[in-house]
C-alpha cells in the first residue's frame, strides 16, 4: 500500500503521563512519529496535541483507532485531506563567512524569514511555514555548513469549514 | 463524614459489590489491611506471590461473571503483578488491581520498595492511575471499576501512596460517574446487521467463528440460537470455548494452530466467515496471506481495533456481541430457516468427511499413559460440568481438544499471553467464586512448578481444587517444537530433575496420588476428585507424546501436521 503523510491533531486531557500513554502506543506498535508537538488550549484541562506520522491507510486506521482507545484522549482529528493551515518554526545556526553573508541575507529575504541573531561568524535564522518550505530553506542553508538546527515540529489547525 | 483514604478505599470498593479479594501485605498497604479486617463482609484471601494474587482475581472474574479484585504492595509486590496484569490485559479480563505506593513526597526519590508502577504497566492495563489527592480517590475507584468492566473489559490498575491511604477527610459519596472521553459504543448499527443477515442468505459456504468476547459480553445463548437456527456449522478459538455446546451436531471443534481438522478446513473453505468476538490472532489465522482466500468476513467486536486488524473485513459491526447477536438472530427468524440454507447440504456433507477423514485422535496405548486418555476419562468422570483451568503448553491444548465444554465460563486459560503458572491460582480462584462447583486445573509438571507455593494458599483458605499433572517430564510443548523443527536437539527442555509431587502436596498438607499405569487412570481419577481437600494428581505419561494435528507457524491453517 502506498505510503502517506498524515496529520493528526489530538485532543487530550491535560494530565501527567498522557503523552507517554500516546508515545508508547506509538513505540509499542512499531508506528513511526515524524514530529510531535504539544500544547495548551484555550481550555486549562486540555492540551492538543499534534502528530505527523507517514504510513499507509491500513497502518493510519490503525493508529486512529488505538488512540482512541486510549481514556485520556478527547478527540483524534485526522487532518489530511481537508482544509488546514500548517506550521513549523525551525531556528537555524548557519555558518556566515563575509563573502556568504549576502547570499544568505537574500535567501532569507525570499523566504520571508529573519536573521534573529548575528554573530561574528554565524546566523541565527527564524523561518515558519509547512514542511515544504522548510526543507526546500534547509536544503538551501546547507552548502553555507548548518551549525544547528531547533523545530518546533509540525503544527496545524483545521480551519473554518473542518470540525 | 471523617474517614480514612483506606477506609473510602473499603466502603468504594464494596459499593461496587465486591465481597472477595486477593492480596498480600506489605509496608505500603497495611493501614488498607487493618481496614479490611474490620469488615466481615469482605474476604480477603492472603497468597504467596503476588501474580498468584492476580490471576485469582482474574479467573474469580470469569466463574463468577464479576469484577475481579487484587491488592498488593509496593515496589516488587507491584512488580510481581505485572504478568497477572498483562495477562488480563490480552483476555480483556475485568479486574482492579490496587497496588501501594511509597509516600507522595518521596516519589520519584528512588525511596525503598518504590517503582513507577504506572509506567510500568501503561502498556498492558486498560487504564492505570497514580492518586495524588484524597479527595479524588473515591472517584478514581468508582472509574476504574467502570472502566474494568464496560467496554471491551480489561484490568485497572489504582497506585495508592501510603500518605493518600493515611489522611483523613471528609468524605460524600461521589456523584455518579460522567466521563467526558469515555463513552463505549453497545449498540450495533441496524444498517449492518441488515447487511450481514443478507450475506448469510447469500453464503453457500458459511461458517461461524466466536471468541472470549461472546464469554464476556454473556452472548453464547443468541450465538447458539442463529446457528441452531440456519444450521450453521460452528468453530471457536481457544478463548471462545464453551459459547456453544462441545456436544452439538453443528460443533466443529477449535480453530487454529492445533485446532481440528475439519474447523481448520471448514474455515479454509468457507465463503463466508460469521465472526463474533474474536480479534483473528495468529495463533487462529496463520499464514494470513493464505487465510481463508474465498471467504467474506462479518465481525461483530465492541473494540473497533479489532475490526481490519489482521484480516479485512466486509461487513464490520461495532458493538456488544449479545446485542448484535440478538439482533441479526430477529431479523433472521423474520423468515423461513432455509431462506438460509443455500446448498447446505452439500457444504455440510463435506464437513463431515473432513471429519471422518481426520478425526481428533492418538493412539492408545496398553503399556503408558496418554496424555489425551486422561483428559478424555476426566471429562467423563467430571460429566463435563467442572470447571477446568489450565497452564500453557500441551496440557492446555490437549484440555481444549478433548474437554468438551458445554456451558461458557467453565473453561480458564491464559489465552493471548500464555501464562506458565496461571492453572493453579485460577483454580484457586475460581473456586472461591464457585465454591459448589469441581475446579479441576490440567498442568503439566513444568508448569505447576512456576506457581506451586499457591497450594499452601488453597489449603489454607479451605479452597479445594483438584490438580491433573500430565507429567512427562520434559516441556512438552517446546519439546514437540524441538522434535519438529529443530532436529529433535531438546535443548534445556528435559525436566526429569522434578520433585515429588505426591509429597509436594503432603507437604502442604494437601493430598497426593500418582498413577502411571492406564488401567489406573479412571480409578485415580475417581479416588481424587471425590477426596475431600486439595489433590494432586500426578499422571506419568508418553514422554514425547505431541499435539496434533498442528499448523507449522507460518503456514496456511489448511496445511496441518496430522498423526
Amino acid at each position: 500500500m502506498e505510503t502517506n503523510r498524515y496529520i493528526l491533531s489530538i485532543l487530550v486531557d491535560n494530565e501527567p503521563g498522557v503523552l507517554s500513554r500516546i508515545s508508547g502506543l506509538f513505540s509499542g506498535r512499531g508506528f513511526n512519529i515524524d514530529s510531535l508537538s504539544v500544547a495548551k488550549t484555550a481550555e486549562p484541562d486540555v492540551s492538543v496535541v499534534t502528530l505527523a506520522t507517514c504510513c499507509d491507510e491500513h497502518v493510519i486506521e490503525q493508529i486512529k483507532k488505538q488512540l482512541h482507545k486510549l481514556i485520556n484522549v478527547i478527540t483524534v482529528n485526522d487532518l489530511t485531506g481537508k482544509k488546514y493551515v500548517e506550521r513549523e518554526l525551525v531556528l537555524v545556526k548557519v555558518h556566515a563567512k563575509t563573502e556568504k553573508r549576502a547570499e544568505i541575507m537574500r535567501i532569507v529575504d525570499i523566504f520571508r524569514s529573519r536573521i534573529v541573531d548575528v554573530g561574528v561568524s554565524h546566523f541565527i535564522v527564524e523561518v515558519s511555514g509547512d514542511s515544504g518550505k522548510i526543507h526546500a530553506f534547509i536544503e538551501l542553508m546547507k552548502p553555507m555548513g548548518i551549525i544547528e538546527i531547533a523545530s518546533t515540529g509540525t503544527i496545524a489547525l483545521g480551519r473554518e469549514n473542518v470540525k | 463524614m471523617k474517614l480514612t483514604g483506606a477506609q473510602i478505599l473499603i466502603k468504594m470498593i464494596k459499593a461496587q459489590g465486591v465481597d472477595t479479594m486477593f492480596g498480600y501485605p506489605g509496608g505500603a498497604t497495611i493501614d488498607i489491611h487493618d481496614e479490611i479486617l474490620k469488615h466481615d463482609d469482605l474476604r480477603h484471601i492472603v497468597v504467596r506471590h503476588e501474580q498468584g494474587a492476580v490471576h485469582m482475581a482474574d479467573a474469580y472474574a470469569r466463574a463468577h461473571k464479576t469484577t475481579g479484585v487484587a491488592l498488593v504492595t509496593s515496589g516488587p509486590g507491584a512488580t510481581n503483578a505485572v504478568t497477572g496484569l498483562a495477562s488480563a490485559h490480552c483476555d480483556s479480563i475485568p479486574i482492579v488491581v490496587f497496588t501501594g505506593q511509597v509516600p507522595t513526597a518521596l516519589i520519584g526519590n528512588d525511596a525503598f520498595q518504590e517503582v513507577d508502577i504506572v509506567g510500568i504497566t501503561r502498556p498492558c492495563t486498560k487504564h492505570n492511575y497514580l492518586v495524588k489527592d484524597p479527595n479524588k480517590l473515591a472517584e478514581i475507584i468508582q472509574e476504574a471499576f467502570f472502566i474494568a468492566r464496560s467496554g471491551r473489559p480489561g484490568p485497572v490498575l489504582v497506585d495508592l501512596p501510603k500518605d493518600i491511604v493515611q489522611a483523613m477527610i471528609d468524605f460524600q459519596m461521589p456523584e455518579p460517574m460522567k466521563m467526558r472521553n469515555y463513552k463505549p459504543n453497545y449498540k450495533p448499527n441496524k444498517k449492518q446487521i441488515a447487511t450481514a443477515v443478507k450475506m448469510l442468505k447469500e453464503a453457500r459456504r458459511p461458517v461461524m467463528f466466536g471468541g472470549g468476547g461472546l464469554i464476556l459480553s454473556g452472548a453464547s445463548k443468541e450465538f447458539t440460537r442463529i446457528a441452531k437456527f440456519a444450521k450453521l456449522p460452528v468453530t471457536a478459538s481457544l478463548m471462545g470455548l464453551g459459547a456453544f455446546p462441545g456436544t452439538d451436531e453443528n460443533w466443529l471443534g477449535m480453530l487454529g494452530m492445533h485446532g481440528t481438522y475439519r474447523a481448520n478446513m471448514s474455515i479454509g473453505h468457507s465463503d463466508l466467515i460469521f465472526a463474533a468476538g474474536v480479534r483473528f490472532d495468529d495463533r487462529v489465522t496463520g499464514n494470513l496471506e493464505k487465510f481463508a482466500p474465498d471467504a467474506k468476513i462479518i465481525q461483530i467486536d465492541i473494540d473497533p481495533t479489532s475490526i481490519h486488524k489482521n484480516v479485512d473485513v466486509d461487513c464490520p459491526i461495532v458493538g456488544d456481541c449479545k446485542m448484535a447477536l440478538a439482533d441479526i438472530a430477529a431479523l433472521m427468524e423474520k423468515e423461513a430457516p432455509e431462506n438460509f440454507m443455500n446448498d447446505r447440504v452439500a457444504w455440510l456433507k463435506r464437513i463431515n468427511e473432513w471429519k471422518e477423514l481426520t478425526p481428533l485422535k492418538y493412539d492408545q496405548s496398553f503399556d503408558t499413559i496418554k496424555p489425551q486418555y486422561v483428559v478424555e476419562k476426566l471429562y467423563e468422570v467430571t460429566k463435563g460440568k467442572a470447571i477446568v483451568t489450565t497452564e500453557v503448553g500441551q496440557n492446555q491444548m490437549w484440555t481444549a481438544q478433548y474437554y468438551h465444554f458445554e456451558a461458557p465460563n467453565h473453561f480458564i486459560t491464559s489465552g493471548g499471553l500464555g501464562v506458565m503458572g496461571f492453572g493453579l491460582p485460577a483454580a484457586i480462584g475460581a473456586k472461591a467464586a464457585a465454591p459448589d462447583k469441581t475446579v479441576v486445573c490440567v498442568a503439566g509438571d513444568g508448569s505447576i512448578q512456576m506457581n506451586s507455593q499457591e497450594l499452601m494458599t488453597a489449603v489454607a483458605e479451605k479452597l479445594d481444587v483438584k490438580i491433573v499433572i500430565l507429567n512427562n517430564r520434559y516441556l512438552g510443548m517446546v519439546r514437540q517444537w524441538q522434535e519438529f523443527f529443530y532436529k529433535k536437539v531438546y535443548a534445556d527442555t528435559n525436566m526429569e530433575a522434578q520433585p515429588d509431587f505426591v509429597k509436594l502436596a503432603e507437604a502442604y498438607g494437601a493430598t497426593g496420588f500418582r498413577c502411571d499405569d492406564p488401567a489406573k487412570v479412571i480409578q485415580t481419577l475417581e479416588t481424587g476428585l471425590n477426596t475431600p481437600g486439595t489433590v494432586i494428581m500426578d499422571f506419568i505419561v508418553e514422554r514425547e507424546e505431541s499435539v496434533y494435528p498442528m499448523v507449522p507457524a507460518g503456514g496456511a491453517i489448511t496445511d496441518m501436521l496430522l498423526v
